[in-house]
């Protein structure tokens, strides 16, 4: 199975190749683009720099909005292995750090560094590291890493880990397959720079360590391999291989296949098979890097299509908005009957939903079609002709893959190796019924994959609510054991009758249960006045403070927000009232959370008070006294607003209990109304929920908690379906 | 005499094979024994583990243990109908649409305390069946989205109504390709 | 205005449903034209009432399913379906023997099953089945090659019987079938059914007019007929519309079959050559076989299905109690074809076998 290396070379001496099974021969249209050199594009007003260009992890951003940038400058930086940074592609300014549409099929908008650039095109200083055979592997591959390099052929892995492999190479393969059509930034790429992507080539050598170097290039491209033989001449170890054309040759996995007869197992990587595959564009990237300095911030991009002027390729910077290449190129909305960009190619590419959005690392073509350039959408039955079968370079069964994903049954779809598919499209460009199977197989790869994460967190969940039971109980227990010790304690001091510290534990703790019994009679006549009083005292106190404070849009602000309150508060206290007994209710509520919570019950009766009385006058305290030890740095100014934000919060803190409260209370209101007008489910429900608390009192708080939960839960659900029924039989006021 | 020899030949004859039979079953099921997880276990394995309590039982598990036992299997409002149709093809019974008295199922959500409200009182933290709220005693609480399963239990027991639920941002990599929903915002 | 968005490919072969049953369709065209050439105009007349029986069917049934029948119509499908049976069944057989076959095969065994893509059977097989069990004098009606026919017939005669069961002169459809000498002649399957029945060896029965040939043994109408086919067959496989599995392991299977049999005993079974062109094997091997809504869609897997029809067609031919087997074999096939799917699924890239576990990661 394993081909060994010499056979390879064997056979790859004797110019034999190997071949993967399927494939297609769309139309290339190349020559469209690939006749006239690389050209440059001006530079666009704004560039729209996306933080995110590579699979991995986003860097940190190291700039902020109005700071003025030079061309080369890193605007992110990395902090974790799978990270890349980005740099500006010119001098300027950035106006918004933003999400912006970004180059994803989806569009869905994310962060986004916004250049407005000052013309200038002003390099920063750069540092090349010429002597890089001379300089420790880590330091090339930082170098590598710094400049921002991620795989420019597709998926856009980070260069800098994809060259610091593990294990052992035998090839180093040089990928200029681009096997798409219409594409030809490569083709031209290789044509211009042959040289320096030799030199990137002779980089990696020197990180990799290949037995040997492979550059594939497909024989469409004669002056692109001729140019490249040439190029890599002197080394005897590269060797530049003519591939037959046929797509998707360019797929790692195909090339890997026709090249050297191996396979990657699935779900793994070519440097199983001993095999490491870089593209060119990456490779002249490289040698950008480090015998320049210069960061990735521009690559080539094909501008091509019929709708297209002057189809070509032109050098643009990371971050040019798609108008502006097309712009350029002179883009003929009028050939197309609604307006369609292609970012890719026209089998693996995807339509952009804007032309705003932004060239990134691995965008290699911007393709405008005419409308009968492109298929339509015509999607038909089924006829089982297998055509798809026939063109698989996975060897996969796309069309029962169809049926599986079409049907939902995910788990069939992974029995036919859903995963395997790379998406390279060949099924649906020959399928005679036009059905779009790749988008199908998208379809289904991200159920699953949302799936399985979905999957992962409920088992997280489980593990949390159950590790959390399990504290609970334990807890619980150690309440009880506590509790029978003290009590023990409290007997022997009795019996004793003699040791002073005991003897007081003991008063406070009969003080303390004396007090509790006290606050579970309260009558909520005096309750419910003192949580009044709060929130009077909380509007005082904002008035108070109200009267300090000069921003006169805060205090206009807070005045609105007191009345609010005041008039919530009103209503409370006349609902309150009317509503002694659900009050009550309500009090006993709070009071056996607190007694199941707090451990030490001395404390308890502190606490509750605190909650009613005091806090915002405390906080208030807090906060002056802040402001004084602030006052240090600033002058007046800030010894105003300081207070005022302290003042806006406690107003928005106070504001939000009244009203909370306010609604609280309205609710058990139309709860009541309800009890009385309809003797409806809920009616049945609350009665329940009563007993429930009135049982909470016993020993086993924990699981009453917990029955009472779920019964407020149901009752909660079902009183919002009455208040529904409620609601559309009469229109009724908030 | 020779019909009574028959009989019993036959008698003996069956019981024999009965025996061999019997013993060839019996070394099968200790040998080829598949081990299976208890049903509760897999009932378990298919709810969503918000614990919110809306079937009317505290947590999952012991829903799952009185779907075992035989209890209707659409009061999972969170699951919603792909929960439904999995149970129903565990139990094999009919999927039913869920049990509306129970909930109706909506969008992923997860809780979100204003900051700037919250009174730490820690309220919720206690609500929070998975321990999803990080705070403290008169310290701004906050939630770890990561770990919040948007059981909603949180929102009522907080006294001052800081506590949203708020949909989960769609983001690319959670995006499920359906193109023709793209939110097409045109500028100009 | 909006962007227009569309999941790759954006490209496309161009060659949709439609093109593909009209090229079959064309394809068709040279054994037609043989076929009428030696047994009259019935076989047009049959083909004309099949199509406008079939797209009448297709027609009406989308409409009960509320379909848009106008696309559904332009696939061809139907048509083609239609035209498979037309050339199947005896070319004088009365009118309503084929509309009623072709209204069975579009209805019930096309649409019943959810239409193009969802039927289990080849509908014009499934619909000549049910045709010769039903009405099995009308079906075995095959006249004698014109060139040995005694009474000559022309286009207005092949309408007449069609729809009287006489022809302009006033014979019957039996006095037409009389052969030159006098016999009532049969195909070239059939005679020799009978005549081993009746205790002739094969190689007397070589001398017989009907199997007058080049080649002795072979016929000239059924040699031609089926060279005609063959040629659109091959243009078929040229196209890339067929694959070349079903067709070479379906001639394999039979030739295979028949030579070991005719060495074991060349008087009672009859060699590979007669058996290739002698009735449908090669039509059904080209055209009916490799329909693809009903044929095995894995290269294994039609290798297996190709020659077990292959395998069949000899058994029923030499065993069974039909002269003829196509129809029988494929469908008896069709019924395997998941089973035969299931089992041949190819290796996917990077796994160890089709049952999906990965290769070895070890390096060598």
């Amino acid at each position: 199975m394993q081909n060994n290396f010499d056979d390879i070379i064997d056979k790859l001496d004797n110019n034999q190749l190997w071949d993967f099974p399927g494939g297609v021969f769309p139309a290339e249209r190349k020559t469209l683009s690939n006749q006239t050199p690389i050209g440059n594009s001006p530079i666009p007003e704004r560039l729209y720099v996306t933080t995110k260009q590579h699979i991995g992890v986003e860097g940190h951003l190291v700039v902020e909005v109005g700071q003025k940038v030079l061309k080369g400058q890193a605007l992110t930086k990395s902090m974790n292995p799978f990270a890349v940074p980005i740099h500006a592609p010119t001098s300027g300014e950035i106006v918004a750090i933003q999400k912006h549409v970004s180059a994803h099929p989806s569009g869905l908008p994310e962060m986004t560094v916004e250049i407005r650039s000052d013309q200038q095109d002003k390099w920063i200083q750069l540092n090349p590291l010429v002597d890089y055979q001379n300089q420790p592997k880590m330091q090339v591959l930082a170098a590598i890493c710094d400049a921002g390099i991620s795989g420019m052929g597709g998926a856009g892995f980070p260069t800098h880990i994809k060259s610091s492999p593990k294990k052992d190479v035998d090839f180093l393969i040089i990928n200029g397959i681009e096997c798409e059509p219409y594409i030809t930034s490569d083709d031209r790429l290789m044509r211009e720079h042959a040289w320096q992507i030799r030199q990137g080539i002779d980089v990696l050598c020197h990180l990799l360590k290949p037995k040997h170097v492979l550059i594939g290039i497909e024989n469409n491209k004669p002056e692109a391999i001729e140019a490249m033989q040439v190029a890599c001449r002197e080394n005897p170890n590269y060797r530049v291989c003519s591939i037959p054309t046929k797509y998707p040759a360019g797929g790692e996995k195909q090339l890997i296949q026709v090249l050297t007869n191996r396979e990657v197992p699935a779900k793994g990587l070519p440097v199983d098979v001993g095999v490491i595959m870089h593209n060119v564009g990456t490779c002249f990237a490289i040698a950008d890097a480090i015998f320049s300095g210069k960061p990735l911030i521009e690559r080539v991009v094909t501008v091509t299509g019929e709708a297209v002027e002057k189809p070509g390729n032109v050098w643009a910077m990371i971050g040019s908005p798609v108008a502006h290449l097309l712009a350029h190129r002179e883009y003929k909305k009028t050939a197309q009957s609604q307006p369609n960009v292609i970012m890719g190619g026209p089998m693996m590419g995807f339509s952009v939903i804007s032309d705003l959005v932004p060239v990134v690392k691995t965008t290699n073509c911007i393709l405008a079609p005419t409308d009968n350039e492109i298929a339509g959408n015509n999607e038909q039955a089924c006829i089982r002709c297998s055509a798809c079968a026939d063109v698989c370079p996975a060897s996969l069964l796309p069309q029962q893959l169809f049926w599986h994903a079409k049907a939902k049954e995910l788990d069939k779809t992974q029995d036919y190796n859903l995963f395997d598919c790379i998406e390279c499209g060949a099924c649906a460009y020959v399928c005679p019924s036009e059905i779009p199977l790749v988008h199908y197989y998208r379809i289904a790869k991200s159920d699953i994959r949302i799936e399985q994460e979905e999957k992962q967190k409920s088992d997280k969940a489980r593990d949390r609510f159950e590790k959390r039971e399990i504290r609970l109980i334990a807890e619980q227990h150690a309440r009880d054991e506590k509790h029978r010790l003290a009590a023990e304690a409290r007997k022997l001091a009795m019996a004793s009758n003699g040791n002073n510290s005991k003897d007081k534990i003991a008063a406070a703790l009969a003080r303390a249960k004396a007090k509790k019994q006290a606050t579970n009679s309260l009558d909520d006549k005096q309750i419910e006045p003192v949580e009044i009083d709060a929130a009077n005292k909380a509007e005082q106190t904002v008035k108070t403070e109200k009267s300090d404070t000069t921003t006169k849009a805060a205090s206009s602000n807070q005045r609105v927000q007191a009345a609010i309150a005041r008039a919530k508060a009103k209503k409370v206290a006349a609902e309150a009232g009317k509503e002694k007994e659900i009050s009550q209710l309500e009090l006993k509520d709070k009071v056996e959370v607190v007694t199941v919570e707090e451990n030490k019950p001395e404390e308890k009766q502190l606490d509750t008070d605190d909650k009613v009385d005091t806090p915002p006058p405390v906080k208030t305290q807090v906060s002056t006294q802040t402001t004084i030890s602030n006052e240090t740095p600033a002058v007046a100014a800030p010894q105003n607003i300081e207070p005022t934000k302290a003042d806006v919060k406690q107003a928005k803190i106070a504001a939000a209990v009244a009203k909370a409260k306010a609604k609280r209370q309205a609710q058990k209101i139309i709860d009541n109304k309800d009890r009385s007008n309809q003797p409806s489910p809920v009616n049945v429900d609350n009665t329940k929920t009563d007993s429930q608390v009135e049982l909470a009192k016993t020993e086993e708080q924990q699981i009453e908690m917990k029955k009472r939960r779920i019964a407020t839960a149901v009752a909660k659900a079902k009183a919002k379906k009455a208040a529904e029924k409620k609601m559309s039989k009469e229109d009724k006021p908030s | 005499m020779s019909l009574g020899f028959a009989i019993l030949t036959a008698l003996l004859a069956i019981g024999l094979l009965a025996l061999i039979f019997g013993l060839v079953l019996g070394f099968a099921a200790v040998k080829f024994k598949v081990e299976s997880d208890p049903l509760v276990e897999q009932i378990d394995q298919i709810l969503p583990q918000t614990q919110c309590g809306q079937c009317g039982f505290p947590g999952c598990k012991p829903y799952a243990q009185s779907i075992a036992d035989g209890d209707e299997i659409n009061k999972c409002p969170p699951g919603g109908d792909a929960t439904i149709k999995k149970l129903a093809d565990l139990m094999g019974v009919e999927a039913k649409s869920l049990d509306s008295a129970h909930g109706v199922e909506e969008i992923k959500k997860v809780a979100y305390i204003r900051e700037d409200e919250c009174i730490g009182c820690t309220k919720c933290i206690q609500a929070c069946p998975v321990d999803a709220i990080l705070g403290a005693a008169k310290q701004m609480h906050t939630v770890i989205t990561d770990e919040c399963t948007g059981c909603d239990l949180c929102v009522d027991p907080c006294p001052v109504d800081c506590i949203d639920m708020l949909p989960l941002a769609n983001s690319a990599s959670s995006w499920r390709w359906d193109i023709n929903a793209i939110p097409i915002k045109q500028i100009s | 205005m909006k962007f227009r968005l569309a999941s790759s490919p954006h490209q496309h072969i161009r060659r949709d449903t439609g093109q593909v049953m009209r090229l079959v369709i064309l394809a068709l065209v040279p054994g037609v034209l043989m076929q009428t050439w030696f047994f009259g105009w019935g076989t047009i007349i049959q083909i004309v009432l099949a199509v406008i029986t079939a797209v009448a069917t297709e027609a009406a049934i989308l409409e009960l399913r509320k379909r848009d029948f106008e696309r559904a119509l332009k696939d061809y499908s139907a048509i083609l379906a239609a035209i498979l049976l037309a050339v199947s069944i005896p070319p004088f057989a009365p009118w309503w023997v084929i509309v009623i076959g072709t209204f069975f095969a579009i209805g019930i065994v096309k649409q019943l099953y959810g239409g193009l893509g969802f039927n289990v059977f080849n509908p014009a097989m499934a619909a000549y089945v049910m045709l010769l069990v039903s009405f099995p004098v009308q079906m075995t009606q095959w006249l004698p090659p014109m060139n040995l026919a005694q009474y000559s017939h022309d286009f207005m005669d092949a309408l007449y019987v069609v729809f009287t069961g006489f022809s302009v002169e006033g014979f019957s459809l039996a006095q037409l079938k009389t052969d030159i000498d006098g016999v009532t002649m049969a195909t070239g399957l059939d005679t020799v059914k009978t005549g081993l029945a009746q205790g002739f060896t094969f190689s007397e029965m070589i001398d017989f007019p009907i199997f007058d040939s080049v080649i002795s043994g072979l016929g000239v109408a059924s040699s031609w007929i089926t060279l005609s086919y063959l040629l659109g067959g091959l243009y078929l496989l040229k196209q890339k519309i067929i694959n070349w599995h079903i067709p070479v392991s379906m001639i394999m299977g039979l030739f295979v079959c028949s030579m070991i049999m005719s060495l074991v005993d060349s008087d009672l079974y009859p060699s590979s050559l007669f058996h290739l062109f002698n009735g449908s094997i090669i039509i059904g091997a080209f055209f009916i076989a490799t329909d693809p809504v009903s044929a095995s869609t894995t290269n294994k897997g039609r290798l297996i299905f190709g020659a077990a029809i292959g395998v069949w067609v000899y058994l029923i031919r030499e065993w069974g109690g039909y002269p003829d087997a196509v129809a029988f074999a494929v469908l008896i096939m069709n019924m395997a074809v998941p089973l035969i799917d299931y089992y041949t699924r190819p290796r996917t890239y990077g796994h160890s076998s089709n049952k999906g576990k990965p290769i070895n990661k070890a390096q060598s």
